[in-house]
């Protein structure tokens, strides 16, 4: 019990659920307007990437982070272009853009580094370890601002318009298209950010580095119930979970039954085992408009 | 979303003329989508400084230019085919299977541990045993997604995403934990008897390729899934099921035991996709084997509309472009064809919009 206590337990938890976090806040933004965004794993990969090279090019760890969140704010773009303009099925743009990140990062990473698994060294963040980082406090100041703007703004009361009843937003003046965008770019930039924090806190990019956390931020957003704070609750429990088995690997646990957690718990979330999952009403519906 | 996707599926009562025309239609959009992703892969290899009509030129040829290449493209194209029939019955029923991956996995596992665990059977029981293996442990796995659908109400999307990494972890588990060969990454080897013979060995042909004979079996599959469809009660019911799940409850079908029958045999296709590996190249299981095969999978369904003997066509086509990545390596990284898969499905889906959009204004 004393070694869960210590500040390195506290530390390492934290920094597991780090990546966790941002892409599920972003999810939410996404589907509380109705987008199913699965292409966060490509989000992720690809911020760690543009972090990774953007630090490495410049030699500046802020110019990297903002090359992470520009690069997930692009992946973004092309899932709203074709999910919320053209209408096409969401899930499968959303998991041809892993492909597509998957394969472009590798093969950039080649092209750049002459090796297409992984980058140079870059700087990083040196303060990681501290216990009060600031990218830390970021977190928590997102995660507060997300849930303000979702239920307490004008902006965020349209996104869930548009996500519940977008034909009832619609008749109301509000473009329901352009909230969808702002919600699924938002998700995007927050993915990108998650993605900088693996770079940064790795000092490096590695091939498939997301490693499904962008699959586990969705889950933790369904098992927090499409809610941020749930959403964070979850991430912080799987955070846990993952950086118990880390510090007791001799514990008998196999490593692949913490791994599977999350997936589980989605799954008896989804069946209504533990209270009801309500996804917004239009989620993953394109909004056709009929004129 | 289900409902429009079987919407969208082949039908064999119309008129030729009609048919003609939903071709022309049909084909437009993927040879457009697949041309400009050409263009754009071609451009990116012209950005990194290399010339793309090379690339392209070595990359057709040393696929389709012999038969050692045609081999490793059809041996690519195997696991394909039976992954794109996977997602492709799965949307006949109005079900969206994105779990062929974990499907795949598991199926794949079923058949080593077949192969491995019961060494003594002779050829003619051995082998029929790794197929039923591998499509029972896939319909299992598919079977719960399913069960969850009819009994809860779940989502399969969602429930297939998550299944696909319990599959990982549970299978990765058995291999690391309890079935691994000590100092190497697999499972022990399958008996000699559980083989899928090469073709080279059998004909002499391909000479060097991987190409066996599960080959054979992904396109039976093609063939009875054809059957069923078209020709069988149960895949009447089936194709009601995915055109309207009310219709269908109206006409008193039993709409719970008909998802779960048909989440089981989408997962058994998948499952079935593991041989080419395990029982048709390396002869053990290793994880990592699958390389996304039950994703692509899903672009393999959507471009094929569904359509068994498209599916073939169409599996061919990724496999030329997933050892044809391997023949240009020296030019340019061969992850320039994971980005073309990704644009191509992304244009697919994209222009099939467009286009049905205009075939819907012109009957209007």
């Amino acid at each position: 019990m004393q070694e869960l206590l210590t500040i390195t337990f506290v530390l390492q938890t934290l920094r597991i659920t780090i990546p966790y976090l941002l892409p599920s806040l972003g999810a939410v933004y996404s589907e509380k307007g109705g987008v199913v965004n699965i292409a966060l794993e490509g989000i992720l990969l690809s911020g760690a990437f543009a972090a990774a090279a953007g630090t490495y090019y410049t030699g500046n760890v802020l110019f990297g982070i903002l090359c992470g969140v520009i690069a997930g704010i692009l992946i973004s773009l092309i899932h709203s272009i074709i999910t919320i303009t053209f209408k096409a099925n969401q899930i499968v743009s959303g998991i041809a853009l892993n492909i597509f990140a998957f394969g472009f990062t590798k093969f950039f990473c080649k092209i750049l580094f002459g090796s297409s698994s992984n980058s140079e060294r870059i700087p990083g963040l040196e303060t990681l370890n501290l216990p009060f980082n600031p990218f830390l406090l970021i977190c928590v100041l997102i995660l507060a601002v997300t849930y303000f703007v979702i239920y307490k703004t004008k902006f965020g009361l349209r996104l869930r318009a548009v996500g519940e009843n977008p034909e009832a937003a619609d008749s109301l003046g509000i473009n329901v298209n352009s909230i969808r965008y702002i919600g699924v770019l938002i998700s995007g930039a927050l993915g990108g950010l998650g993605g900088a924090w693996l770079a940064m806190d790795q000092h490096s990019f590695t091939d498939g580095m997301s490693a499904g956390r962008g699959y586990i931020a969705l889950a933790a957003m369904i098992i927090g119930k499409w809610n941020p704070l749930g959403a964070a609750a979850a991430c912080l429990l799987f955070g846990l979970a993952e950086s118990f088995t880390l510090q007791f690997q001799d514990s008998g646990i196999p490593t692949q039954f913490i791994q599977l957690l999350p997936y589980v718990l989605t799954i008896i979330v989804l069946a209504g085992f533990i209270g009801k999952a309500n996804p917004p009403a239009a989620d993953g519906i394109p909004y056709d408009k009929k004129d | 979303m289900n409902g429009k996707l079987a919407n969208l599926c082949w039908e064999s009562k119309e008129d030729n003329l009609v048919r003609l025309n939903k071709y022309i239609i049909y084909t437009t959009g993927p040879v457009i989508s697949i041309i400009l992703s050409l263009v754009i892969g071609g451009v990116l290899i012209a950005v990194i400084g290399q010339d793309p009509f090379e690339v392209y030129i070595k990359l057709f040829g040393e696929t389709l230019g012999n038969t050692y290449g045609i081999g490793q493209v059809l041996f690519k194209a195997t696991p394909l085919i039976l992954t794109g029939l996977s997602v492709a019955f799965a949307f006949r029923a109005g079900l969206f299977n994105i779990g062929a991956e974990g499907q795949l996995t598991v199926g794949a596992f079923a058949s080593a541990w077949a192969g491995f665990t019961f060494v003594s059977l002779p050829w003619i029981i051995l082998i029929p045993l790794c197929v039923l293996a591998g499509f029972l442990a896939g319909a299992f796995w598919a079977g719960i997604a399913g069960y969850l659908k009819a009994r809860f109400g779940s989502h399969e999307v969602i429930n297939t995403i998550m299944l696909n990494f319990i599959a990982l972890a549970v299978v990765s588990y058995l291999v690391n934990n309890v079935y691994m060969v000590p100092a190497t990454i697999h499972t022990p080897e399958i008996s000699p008897n559980a083989v899928l013979l090469r073709f080279d060995i059998i004909t002499g042909l391909f000479k060097g390729s991987p190409f066996n004979l599960s080959f054979i079996i992904a396109l039976a599959a093609c063939f009875v899934i054809y059957f069923l469809i078209q020709k069988t009660p149960f895949g009447y019911r089936i194709k009601t099921l995915g055109f309207n799940a009310n219709a269908a409850e109206y006409a008193k079908m039993n709409v719970k035991k008909l998802t779960i029958s048909a989440m089981a045999i989408t997962g058994g296709l998948a499952g079935l996709g593991g041989l080419n590996f395990v029982n048709g190249y390396k002869h053990y299981f290793e994880l990592g084997f699958s390389e996304n095969a039950g994703y692509v999978g899903i672009a393999v369904a959507l471009i094929a509309r569904n359509n068994p003997f498209a599916i073939v066509v169409i599996a061919v086509f990724f496999g030329i472009l997933e050892y044809g990545g391997l023949t240009v390596n020296t030019l340019v990284p061969k992850e320039i064809v994971t980005i073309l898969q990704g644009v191509i499905i992304l244009l697919i889906i994209t222009f099939t919009k467009i286009f049905d959009k205009k075939i819907k204004l012109k009957k209007a």
